[in-house]
């Protein structure tokens, strides 16, 4: 059946396939495609099943869920302003902070800073940090990070506490301990993919960069790093996805107060952190308030994701050009 | 490698022809709830199962709220709760729940001072309004009033909460609302309240969470069950009780707060503000939750276990930072176990 037509000369070097190779492509091709509509269903299912669950808090709130700042289980008011305001900011600040240093690792580990073996034996050390559960980054931000940064933090508030960054002084969770251990836990994730993105930068443009005449760190910023940025956007979006969703570190360290504030110091909440304080003890009534705040930080994620690739879309449409 | 494997297989073989007849002798009750009794509660499990033959107990700390919700859904034989339960609650089991308080506790105030000044007073006047937010300083002279051999830091109050809903914080806001007419007007009862806004309260999963934010960060004052305390030495308050007298939590004025405490028909009794000279002010009972009616041999079994918390179960309290029952609680208790059918 999978024959359709015959070579006269038998001893040529191509064949048709046979039956057997025929069933393997088919039964491949059914089970990759079985395995990428599963993962649609699968999202599909989740949203749907935390829709309907929402759908009374939805009806209930509306709109008014989404500015409102208290989250008062006695009275059933229920509002998670002050949540997305966390989980944008500490994402946010977490995303510069280890964004900045990946990339910057990234360079260090692929352009011939270091020996091959020991950027090698670097590599490994940091995929080590992905290893690391979560609430041993919490535990180790409540005993060593805190402790850490509470003089230097408190010697700003008293300095240059006008500006509304350090307004308040820090006492123990907070802020600013949530980003730094937030953006130690992205590391990972924006340093390989980054050095993968510069890897795949062929070695001939890095020649011909040397080639006109180029200093090393001329080469690297504007010629590697211009063609590799899809990549390394594409790392940062992942990052930050990474961010906005991560649970137990920030519970235990930012403090979990219902505030909106620009200052580093002061106790915020997320709204994954909310939801993981929250579930375990929540009422009907409450637990479809929490149904609906999921949708928004899956929403949230949604759209960030959507943004990331549309920056990578026009990135390499400008690569292209020019 | 061939002879391990036929080894193997053999006791599985073994296991597999077994296990339905080890079943047919074999009750296993799950319970689920509470946190705050959790290390009596284990402790009585352990034991009482190594005691009745072909009887297992499992319990897990999942938080009173999750516990109610699981026996409202069938799906353990027994829970617990710090909270009690509602009368809308109770409705909603159709073979009716009966409760029993089986032990009782205390909640602390742990705070951490540079110095590690010891014995911190605290008026009843005065804890109330410290997390309301309006004392602010450890200097503040409603303090230092009360504390005059101890020298207090000019350092922030920083209080911390229970993030998530927790018994514990219901029976301390209750204990708050029943000493302040403030705090009940602004902030009220519940397992999860409205705390004013300000930078200095912050917020901390579970017990242990509290009591870690606790002692990382000077200046700070958080309410914990008192084990947790004792667990990891934590400086904790004198507290000031109805009759004026300061009391230190851990010793005799447990066990006084109780004495006064009256258990009406449903055995839901609250002891808000003791009144005994001796009492430690927060205390509170905490109950295990049973449905009226289910298959008689478990019935009797959970009639044994309670009988075993009551009796050998309250040795073990003290020493575990429960409060042990007075005589008359037990008692009573034990009495309205027979509801167990």
């Amino acid at each position: 059946m999978a024959v359709q037509f015959s070579l006269p000369d038998s001893k040529s070097v191509s064949q048709p396939p046979s039956t057997l190779a025929y069933i393997v492509d088919r039964t491949f091709f059914f089970a990759a495609a079985a395995g990428a509509l599963a993962i649609i269903v699968l999202v599909v299912y989740i949203l749907w099943e935390i829709g309907g669950q929402a759908l009374p808090a939805i009806g209930r709130h509306g709109a008014s869920f989404l500015v409102n700042t208290r989250w008062d289980v006695q009275n059933a008011s229920f509002g998670i302003l002050p949540q997305i305001w966390g989980t944008l900011y500490s994402s946010l600040l977490a995303l510069l902070i280890g964004g900045f240093i990946g990339v910057t690792i990234a360079i260090f580990l692929t352009q011939d800073f270091l020996p091959p073996a020991i950027a090698t034996a670097f590599r490994t050390l940091i995929e080590m940090l992905a290893a690391i559960p979560s609430v041993v980054f919490g535990l180790w931000g409540i005993f060593v990070v805190i402790p850490f940064i509470r003089p230097a933090a408190n010697w700003l508030h008293e300095t240059v506490g006008f500006i509304p960054l350090f307004g308040t002084s820090l006492s123990g969770p907070g802020m600013l301990p949530a980003v730094i251990v937030l953006a130690i836990m992205i590391l990972p994730t924006v340093a390989a993919i980054s050095q993968d993105a510069i890897g795949l930068v062929p070695y001939k443009i890095k020649e011909a960069a040397y080639g006109m005449g180029t200093t090393r760190w001329e080469a690297i910023l504007k010629v590697i790093l211009p063609t590799a940025s899809g990549g390394i956007s594409s790392a940062l979006v992942l990052g930050f996805g990474r961010a906005l969703g991560e649970t137990m570190a920030l519970a235990m360290l930012i403090g979990n107060a219902n505030q909106i504030s620009l200052s580093l110091f002061s106790p915020a909440n997320t709204l994954a952190s909310l939801l993981a304080s929250n579930f375990p003890e929540a009422g009907q009534v409450e637990r479809q308030a929490l149904m609906y705040a999921a949708l928004v930080l899956l929403a949230i994620t949604l759209v960030v994701n959507v943004i990331g690739t549309l920056i990578l879309v026009w990135t390499s449409r400008k690569m292209a050009k020019a | 490698m061939k002879r391990k494997l036929i080894a193997m297989m053999a006791t599985m073989f073994a296991l597999a022809i077994q296990t339905p007849q080890a079943n047919a002798a074999d009750l296993r009750l799950i319970g689920s709830g509470a946190s705050f009794p959790f290390p009596i509660y284990s402790a009585w499990f352990k034991d009482f199962s190594k005691k009745t033959p072909g009887v297992t107990v499992d319990y897990q700390a999942k938080g009173s709220g999750a516990g109610i919700q699981d026996l409202i859904n069938k799906t353990v034989d027994f829970a617990a709760s710090d909270a009690a339960m509602t009368p809308a609650e109770i409705a909603k089991v159709v073979d009716g729940v009966v409760l029993l308080p089986m032990t009782a506790g205390e909640i602390v105030l742990a705070y951490n001072l540079p110095g590690q000044p010891k014995n911190l007073k605290l008026p009843r006047d005065v804890y109330p309004d410290i997390f309301l937010g309006k004392i602010t300083r450890w200097n503040d002279p409603r303090i230092t009033a009360a504390n005059p051999e101890l020298k207090l830091p000019d350092l922030p109050i920083t209080v911390v909460r229970r993030s998530d809903s927790s018994g514990t914080t219901f029976v301390f806001t209750k204990h708050l609302s029943a000493i302040s007419p403030a705090f009940k007007a602004q902030v009220g009862t519940g397992t999860n309240v409205q705390w004013p806004q300000s930078d200095k309260i912050v917020a901390a999963p579970k017990n242990d969470g509290v009591t870690a934010t606790v002692k990382q960060t000077p200046g700070a004052i958080g309410y914990i069950e008192y084990g947790y305390a004792k667990l990891t030495k934590a400086d904790i308050a004198l507290l000031q009780n109805k009759a004026g007298k300061y009391v230190a939590a851990g010793g005799t004025g447990g066990a006084a707060a109780l004495a006064g405490a009256k258990l009406p028909a449903d055995l839901i009794a609250w002891v808000e503000d003791p009144e005994q000279p001796e009492a430690y002010p927060i205390v509170t009972f905490t109950w295990l939750l049973f449905y009226g009616k289910q298959d008689p041999a478990k019935a009797e079994v959970l009639r044994k276990l309670v009988a075993y918390g009551l009796t050998d179960g309250q040795q073990i309290a003290d020493s575990m930072g429960y409060i042990p029952f007075p005589p008359n609680v037990a008692e009573t208790v034990r009495a309205a176990a027979v509801k167990i059918q």
